[in-house]
């Protein structure tokens, strides 16, 4: 789309490479029906990566408050009902290198299938013992790992008959504003994927396996929780200014 | 080089993010005892010109002398969720100058914040940035707008207020704001 834009110009900022076509959803997607009145119709104008790109902000001590923060299941004086999850991996840039000290936040519906949200209007019970929101910093490997209650599916108003697939909601700052990454996981095999436009909003199919976790016997705890590995990748960085490359 | 890997796609925040990022602090990318501190607000509108509700906006700059770097009273990173009129605001101070993107040979950037736009029915975060109105001679030597088309320059401009400054966004529609491909 912008390749001779692509290389940065000598003695300018190193930046990020730029995602293929076809990575991201498209803004307005027919099936997605709030999308219509809220995607812009103007062209996006070519942002070149500059200092304030290649920044970023870094909030991890600061947002990460309390040893729990990671474990949904212990915020409360009881325990959630539902069935009790590991929910691991690392975080990466494009090249494999591991992104470490990133703060991620997580937020969910609960085992019935609703969030502890005013606007959640679904008839499913509130768990007194289950917020659903969660944070942790990823260690000097990019590795993550949060304990949590597998969401369950919920119905919503896009069409008739239309459930969302279990899923958690995951907001990364990455290390730089260009990274900025906010996502869903999804649990294999889950019977609503062909079904559900914002999972099918990612066109290619080797996109929508990338935001489908993988079950992970290594990391189950025996008799106490099953485990998925949710690897996450950030852009990776510009190649380097020709100016150094001398 | 080691092994390419893709990139995870985007996803909507969805309706509800509210329960998992936003905080007390969070629109205070400045304290507000921080010198020059200011109110940057705003409303952001839908293609039939409604607010919307159920957004997030975040923002990142530097400070007033044009460091990124944290300290006690600035963070340079707000975040805020719409109120139920679509409007919303956050506390900064007015940021420095930087180096253009052509380097430090090119001419300087005017001062800027980047902001990201977060809400149910984005699939992908919107990327727009909010540069002054009152800064009419670095804003002529900036690149990045001078390659926007003159037209649509103003959705850029955040205009003076009361207590700081004013930047709309709309979405789509009248006015459209230049979002750009970040």
């Amino acid at each position: 789309m912008h390749e001779s834009q692509d290389r940065p110009a000598a003695g300018a900022v190193r930046g990020y490479r730029r995602d293929e076509p076809g990575t991201h959803p498209a803004l307005d997607d027919e099936g997605y029906k709030s999308t219509r009145l809220r995607h812009p119709k103007q062209p996006l104008v070519y942002l070149p990566h500059t200092v304030t790109e290649v920044s970023g902000p870094q909030l991890g001590l600061e947002r990460v408050t309390g040893e729990l923060d990671h474990d949904l299941t212990r915020q409360h004086e009881g325990e959630p009902l539902g069935e009790r999850i590991v929910v691991s991996g690392r975080v990466l840039d494009g090249d494999g290198r591991p992104i470490p000290d990133t703060l991620i936040e997580i937020w969910q519906a609960n085992a019935a299938g609703r969030y502890l949200h005013k606007g959640d209007q679904h008839p499913a019970p509130l768990d007194p013992n289950f917020s659903g929101a969660g944070r942790c910093v990823t260690d000097a490997e990019g590795r993550y790992e949060f304990i949590t209650i597998k969401p369950g599916a919920y119905p919503w108003g896009n069409h008739h008959n239309a459930w969302r697939p279990q899923h958690i909601h995951f907001s990364l700052l990455g290390q730089a504003f260009a990274q900025r990454l906010v996502t869903q996981m999804y649990f294999p095999g889950d019977p609503l994927f062909a079904y559900d436009p914002v999972y099918n909003s990612v066109r290619d199919p080797a996109g929508r396996a990338r935001v489908v976790s993988r079950f992970d016997i290594e990391r189950t705890r025996p008799d106490w929780a099953l485990a998925y590995d949710f690897d996450i990748v950030l852009r990776g960085r510009e190649s380097t200014p020709i100016e150094e490359e001398r | 080089m080691s092994e390419r890997l893709a990139v995870t796609p985007s996803q909507t925040v969805g309706p509800f993010f509210a329960i998992g990022l936003p905080w007390p602090e969070g629109p205070n990318a400045a304290a507000e005892d921080e010198p020059g501190a200011l109110v940057v607000a705003g409303v952001l509108t839908d293609g039939e010109g409604h607010g919307i509700p159920d957004a997030v906006i975040e923002t990142w700059q530097p400070d007033a002398d044009g460091a990124f770097a944290e300290r006690p009273g600035f963070r340079g990173f707000a975040r805020v969720a719409t109120r139920d009129d679509g409007s919303w605001a956050i506390r900064t101070v007015k940021p420095g100058r930087l180096a253009g993107p052509g380097g430090p040979d090119s001419a300087p950037a005017a001062p800027h914040i980047d902001v990201s736009v977060f809400c149910r029915g984005l699939l992908h975060r919107c990327v727009t940035r909010i540069y002054f109105a009152d800064e009419e001679a670095a804003n002529r030597e900036d690149a990045v707008l001078a390659s926007v088309p003159v037209d649509r320059r103003d959705t850029l401009l955040a205009t003076p207020t009361d207590d700081g400054y004013r930047f709309d966004i709309h979405l789509q529609g009248h006015g459209e704001t230049v979002f750009f491909d970040v």
